[in-house]
């Protein structure tokens, strides 16, 4: 096909590991060219790491601007412009807040349609993106029509990363567009949310609580449960939004996506809202008061009980064997 | 300041989503619809800013005509007047669709800040408001979950990936709010009651100088819905003391432990 640029955003100036998973897909596209576009303090040196992924060409801008506004406007611009002279067919963005952000603008500016939530993209002719709606139980196929470049944006984890074996990529230096108007709301602090042990993301056992908990206070046990199992905690958005623990710890559609070996979902009751970011898992534990629980319809492994006091007994047992 | 919240009606989260087959559009005969339950976040924050700032909330939706029950809930929460955007074939519009019929209607009368959901409940493309923003002209604050007026700068604390960004923003702008930046009120009785009499007005898209935005001129289209491959449904056990022993020997199957 034609040219494919991937969209490949920086936290705290390393690339995001999206961009790496989509430059991945995008090599069995067969384009010509495969390029990259990286903007923010850090981008010249984040193309060395594209190009290792298969991009022949990075075009970088490393305008501070891009950290100190919102990376939405300006990015949505400035790619504008790029895409404007060069013309590509498809532009891939990874679903996360800020590449959304440009995503949905850029549509705007050039009048072009954007499919959101991608699972797999293939090109038999058309363009054609897959989803998946109704908390990931039905699958929908969306063709692009002829307007250029179709945008296209995708869940984490939607392809594995696997470096190219490419050699470097050229690096062409692009003005950045930075208008009056994104200048109005600028970025003057930014804290983040740590958490020990591993992440939430790359962890092998994810322990995630919800309301079944009953009490804030009982997350102490999850975090007990996931030290033994060299996990680490998740949580559903209604406790995030109870502000029992942080919204880093929120898996599901506006939150996390993980895929660990083993998911445990203590107390959640399975919403589709939740289910969306963890039903990838490659095996499900689940304990809930209430039969009826939808989650028991994707656990391999079910626990009819209460989930305060199961995880309490497993938290025992498992400390038994370790001593 | 004016204040223009996005708005719109969804089928009743609580009931299974299904689509029409031969369409692919939503089916909505025989299905509740409600005011997707985002959106009065956004209501709420706007009312919030108002009742401390002076001003008005006005509401603009697009949906088909049973939509102005949506709009009567922001009323009876305490909004001013609103707009629908209303036509038949404006079913299966796309985003860039939907988000050039918003800016319209938000541009009819001036306005200070613009606030919508993150995303709707029911398609969840979560960018709709950006390209409002973009149409508009306007910076976009994704995902806030705090928001003040000082001055005339609005300051907002938003969720990222990793932690939290403080941003200070002028007017006009767009804000999009998460579901823990406030408790929605109830509508009271009097604002049900008060909520039948306020200004309402129902558009097309010719009205807004859009005649030539409809579905057929959606620059995607749905190809094929089918069933997602089914998870192998797994075994299920009362707790009987012995449910603790049972993950354990099933975490040794898979060798985590």
């Amino acid at each position: 096909m034609g040219s494919v640029w991937v969209f490949a955003e920086l936290v705290q100036g390393r690339v995001a590991p999206g961009a790496l998973e989509l430059l991945t897909k995008a090599r069995a596209l067969d384009p010509d060219p495969l390029a990259a576009v990286c903007f923010g303090p850090g981008a010249q040196q984040a193309a060395e790491e594209l190009g290792g992924y298969g991009a022949s060409t990075v075009y970088v801008s490393s305008d501070p601007s891009f950290s100190e506004l919102l990376l939405g406007g300006p990015g949505a611009d400035t790619l504008a412009r790029l895409a404007e002279e060069k013309r590509p067919d498809l532009i891939l963005f990874a679903g996360t807040y800020a590449s959304r952000d440009v995503a949905g603008r850029l549509a705007a500016r050039l009048d072009v349609p954007v499919v959101a939530n991608g699972l797999d993209i293939e090109r038999d002719g058309a363009i054609v993106v897959t989803t998946a709606i109704f908390g990931a139980t039905q699958v929908v196929r969306t063709e692009f029509g002829a307007a250029r470049p179709a945008l296209a944006l995708f869940r984490p984890k939607s392809f594995a990363a696997e470096p190219s074996g490419g050699g470097p990529p050229q690096v062409v230096e692009i003005p950045a567009v930075v208008d009056d108007v994104h200048r109005a709301a600028r970025v003057v602090d930014r804290s983040a949310e740590v958490a020990a042990g591993p992440s939430l993301e790359e962890a092998p056992v994810v322990v995630s609580g919800g309301r079944g908990l009953q009490d804030p206070r009982n997350f102490d046990l999850l975090h007990q449960l996931a030290d033994l199992l060299h996990g680490a905690v998740g949580a559903s958005r209604a406790v995030v939004d109870a502000g029992w623990v942080p919204y880093a710890l929120q898996v599901g559609q506006t939150g996390k996506t993980v895929k660990p070996t083993v998911y445990i979902a203590c107390g959640i009751s399975g919403a589709m809202q939740h289910t969306v970011g963890m039903r990838g898992s490659r095996n499900i534990i689940a304990i809930n008061k209430d039969p009826e629980a939808p989650i028991f319809r994707l656990a391999d492994l079910g626990i009819v009980g209460d989930a305060v006091q199961v995880v309490t007994r497993l938290i025992e047992e498992l400390g038994n064997r370790q001593s | 300041m004016n204040i223009v919240v996005c708005v719109k009606q969804i089928p009743d989260p609580n009931t299974p989503g299904r689509l029409e087959p031969g369409t692919h559009l939503l089916q909505r005969d025989g299905v509740d619809a409600v005011l997707d339950p985002q959106d009065e976040f956004g209501i709420e924050a706007a009312l919030k800013l108002v009742e401390a700032h002076g001003g008005e909330v006005r509401v603009v939706s697009m949906g088909p005509e049973r939509a102005v029950d949506a709009i009567r809930k922001a009323f009876a929460m305490g909004a001013s007047r609103g707009v629908l955007v209303s036509d038949a074939r404006l079913r299966g519009s796309d985003a860039l669709t939907t988000a050039k019929l918003l800016a319209a209607a938000v541009r009819r009368d001036p306005f200070d800040l613009v606030i919508a959901g993150t995303e709707s409940t029911d398609g969840y493309s979560g960018v709709v408001p950006q390209m409002v923003a973009g149409l508009l002209g306007v910076p976009a604050v994704t995902f806030a979950r705090s928001v003040s007026l000082q001055a005339d700068t609005l300051l907002v604390k938003r969720q990222t990936e990793t932690g939290t960004e403080t941003v200070e923003a002028g007017l006009p702008c767009l804000l999009t709010v998460t579901t823990g930046i406030n408790e929605p009120r109830y509508p009271s009785l009097r604002g049900i009651m008060a909520a039948k009499s306020k200004p309402f007005e129902r558009l097309t898209p010719a009205d807004l100088g859009l005649d030539s935005l409809g579905g057929e001129a959606a620059g995607q289209a749905v190809v094929s819905v089918e069933p997602a491959p089914e998870r192998q449904a797994g075994e299920v056990f009362p707790d009987e003391g012995d449910g603790a022993r049972r993950i354990v020997e099933f975490l040794g199957r898979v060798k985590v432990i």
